[in-house]
């Protein structure tokens, strides 16, 4: 297999962009990739979209996109992993090129989720899960993820203090990030006296619905040491894709995601590291207890001790593992099918040296973890400035 | 031209009330959230026999004790609301039989959503300016609609505000006129549906704020006026949050738009909200203060006024009820059964 770099990164202000359609936000995002790789050409493209259909009506999205790039008659593929998907989109991208079937792939992740009521964005989310044994018995992600925090808490004795640290530091991260669509501080106190969403679950353990994109330009690594010099070289060293059962109540155990687990151990051993290896994380926090349970199954903290390490500021800029410079699903947005392709962007900025006030002090390596529904899938990636 | 303004301005509100802790008990919602956030602390509703030709009547009466003139003198009767109890004939000519306006007179029904009522007085200043008319009666009236366990049922509410416009012994003189309006389908209700649908969070930026900042940025640069200049601003009040938060990107101190914003106990009166806003005002404004009234209507668009009080205010201020008064003296509290039962929600074997 070819070694490969990301060579162009993309982005744009997220939030809930009422002018602006899904082809808008897409084709701006990846227009900023090709530029800021300086490509002049693409051989294919992939896309990780959740539910253009249910949130915009729009499907065969992958022609859209190539259509609107300009981009005819190159191919372009539309994935599907529900939240995971631009995490999938970034691993079939990174295997298009590892493979040799092409040089210069565009990856690119979107959803337009605001153009739908609440009740109707919550429905297509919550497609995401079982529909015939969850669904149907009226059973959201907030319900799904409040039952994970409550066992976690049962095992562990993790609190609503340590579940609430999650959302103020990544506010205190997003603050810092132009893109984010919440870009401000939360104190502890507004945390835990926000609106009851799911107890234990509160509005600001929850993350938001968003209208989003981003992009990635990859090429051989080689190719890019010998044409695409103007930025630091990035690579991706490991790639770990897992399932797990779509219902939760066919786990064996609450308390942990086996799917970021077991897609972590894939991507260690690609790698030849461990996580202590890792130097920071982006991890999907959907809601602040997803990530304390990642970071326990992506091994950076034993089981019951996400919760004391978010508390004690292990997890923040400064501490021993950074975890989600960008501020997280929980303040930078998640516009699902993008979510996963901008935690490698994150990956690479700070890789590169060009995260601004949130710059981590020289970073070497990173790892993105995206996660599709309650953990039905993961998606773990390694990155490595060289 | 000559001078015009309002000359005699009049408020209705119904006694009856319901706080947002017996709206959200029946539905499981939390109303310390629509307390917190949106600033609805509880709502005026309309007792059985009330709707918004009850209250429009009551409201021009006041209106004309204050302007002190017969009721067969005015000239054109316009009604703005988006619960006009007949689709198919007027709200108005019950009103203007009522106030002994008819039969020379002009009138029409009106409808923009919630600036319907703005649309009204707009119209009645523009006759009255063009001599066409000596007197116009202006009102917003709704007894509106929100459907059982909707955000809106924390806000729909019922009132009427009622004004006379004339070019002689004027209690607020217009300095200036302004409207800003787009096609932006915020919020909509269809032939035949009994409830408004919304778009959410849409209803918010592209729609209320900017409408209402945008007819308050224009009048204030079409007349030359600073918010230092301006002592009073009204804004259409959906909720105790949207009409504040527009005063503050403006720059208006809380203090100048507390006076006229009865949202937060009154809930909003759709038509009537920001014109009984300026009612408020007129209560206690003082001779020579200036008022900046900006209403709000979905779909979308704003009507903007700067009124300059005149003298003759003072005269006339205590002829007929303030409403802060009708606001807050001689209340009755429902439960949400009683409340269903008053607002037809439920359905009879008959």
């Amino acid at each position: 297999m070819r070694e490969v770099a990301v060579i162009g990164v993309g982005l744009h202000k997220w939030g809930e962009l009422w002018d602006m359609s899904i082809r808008d936000i897409l084709v701006t995002a990846a227009v900023a990739a090709l530029k800021d790789a300086g490509v002049d050409h693409v051989d294919s493209m992939f896309l990780g979209c959740m539910s253009s259909g249910l949130f915009s009506g729009q499907e065969h999205l992958a022609s859209v996109m190539a259509d609107y790039l300009d981009l005819t008659p190159a191919p372009a593929t539309r994935v599907e992993s529900a939240c995971a998907s631009g995490g999938l989109a970034v691993r079939l991208g990174w295997m298009e090129v590892a493979s040799g079937l092409s040089d210069i792939v565009l990856v690119g992740g979107v959803e337009k989720m605001t153009d739908v009521s609440g009740t109707e964005a919550t429905f297509a989310l919550s497609t995401a899960a079982d529909t015939e044994y969850e669904g149907y018995q009226g059973v959201t992600f907030p319900g799904l993820y409040a039952m994970m925090a409550r066992a976690h808490m049962n095992r562990y004795g993790t609190t609503l203090e340590q579940l609430s640290q999650v959302s103020v530091k990544n506010h205190a991260n997003g603050a810092l990030n132009p893109y984010a669509q919440y870009p401000f501080p939360v104190t502890l106190e507004t945390v835990m006296n926000s609106t009851m969403v799911a107890e234990p679950l509160r509005l600001l353990h929850c993350s938001p619905i968003t209208d989003g994109a981003a992009a990635l330009v990859l090429c051989p690594a080689e190719l890019a040491r010998k044409s695409f010099r103007e930025h630091p070289l990035v690579v991706i060293t490991g790639s770990g894709h897992a399932t797990d059962t779509i219902a939760l109540h066919s786990r064996a155990d609450l308390t942990t995601i086996k799917a970021a687990e077991v897609a972590a151990k894939r991507a260690y051993e690609m790698a030849g590291i461990g996580p202590d290896d890792i130097d920071f994380a982006e991890v999907h926090d959907c809601f602040t207890i997803a990530e304390i349970m990642t970071t326990e199954a992506l091994g950076f903290f034993a089981p019951g001790q996400g919760g004391p390490a978010a508390e004690n500021g292990e997890t923040s800029r400064e501490g021993s593992k950074p975890i989600n410079t960008s501020g997280g699903l929980k303040a930078k947005g998640h516009p699902v099918g993008a979510t996963g392709v901008a935690q490698i962007i994150e990956l690479v900025l700070q890789l590169r040296g060009e995260a601004g006030k949130r710059q981590l002090k020289e970073p070497r390596r990173g790892l993105a973890q995206n996660m599709g529904g309650s953990g039905g899938s993961s998606l773990v990636h390694i990155l490595e400035k060289r | 031209m000559p001078d015009v303004g309002i000359i005699g301005w009049g408020a209705n509100l119904p006694r009856y009330r319901i706080k947002a802790e017996s709206i959200a008990v029946v539905w499981g919602a939390d109303a310390d959230n629509y307390k917190r956030s949106l600033q609805l602390f509880e709502k005026s509703v309309p007792a059985p026999d009330q709707d918004t030709v009850t209250l429009s009547v009551e409201a021009a009466r006041n209106a004309l004790k204050r302007a002190t003139i017969d009721g067969s003198r005015i000239g054109s009767v316009y009604v703005g609301s988006e619960s006009h109890p007949y689709a198919v004939k007027p709200t108005g000519t019950i009103v203007a039989e009522a106030v002994g306006a008819t039969p020379e007179c002009h009138c029409a029904d009106f409808e923009f959503a919630c600036k319907a009522g703005s649309e009204a007085m707009f119209v009645c200043f523009a006759q009255v300016s063009a001599g066409l008319i000596d007197y116009g009666l202006a009102i917003g009236a709704d007894t509106s609609q929100g459907a059982p366990g909707d955000a809106l049922e924390y806000s729909a509410s019922a009132g009427a505000a009622a004004f006379i416009f004339g070019r002689e012994n004027l209690v607020a003189k217009v300095e200036e006129t302004y409207s800003y309006m787009t096609d932006t389908p915020d919020f909509w209700r269809r032939e035949n549906q009994h409830y408004p649908q919304h778009g959410g969070r849409f209803t918010g930026e592209p729609a209320y704020f900017r409408h209402t900042l945008g007819a308050a940025r224009g009048i204030m640069k079409k007349s030359g006026a600073t918010p230092e200049d301006i002592d009073y601003a009204v804004f259409h009040q959906p909720n105790g949050k949207f009409p504040m938060t527009a005063g503050k990107r403006l720059g208006f101190p809380k203090e100048k738009v507390e006076t006229g914003w009865l949202v937060p106990w009154l809930g909003n009166t759709y038509s009537g909200a920001s014109p009984l806003g300026l009612t408020a005002v007129l209560d206690v404004a003082k001779p020579g203060q200036r008022i900046l009234m900006v209403s709000f209507g979905s779909g979308a668009g704003s009507d903007a006024f700067i009124f300059t009080v005149q003298d003759r205010i003072v005269e006339v201020r205590d002829l007929a009820p303030k409403t802060r008064r009708q606001l807050d003296e001689n209340k009755f509290y429902l439960d949400y059964g009683r409340y269903a039962k008053f607002r037809g929600k439920i359905l009879r074997n008959r």
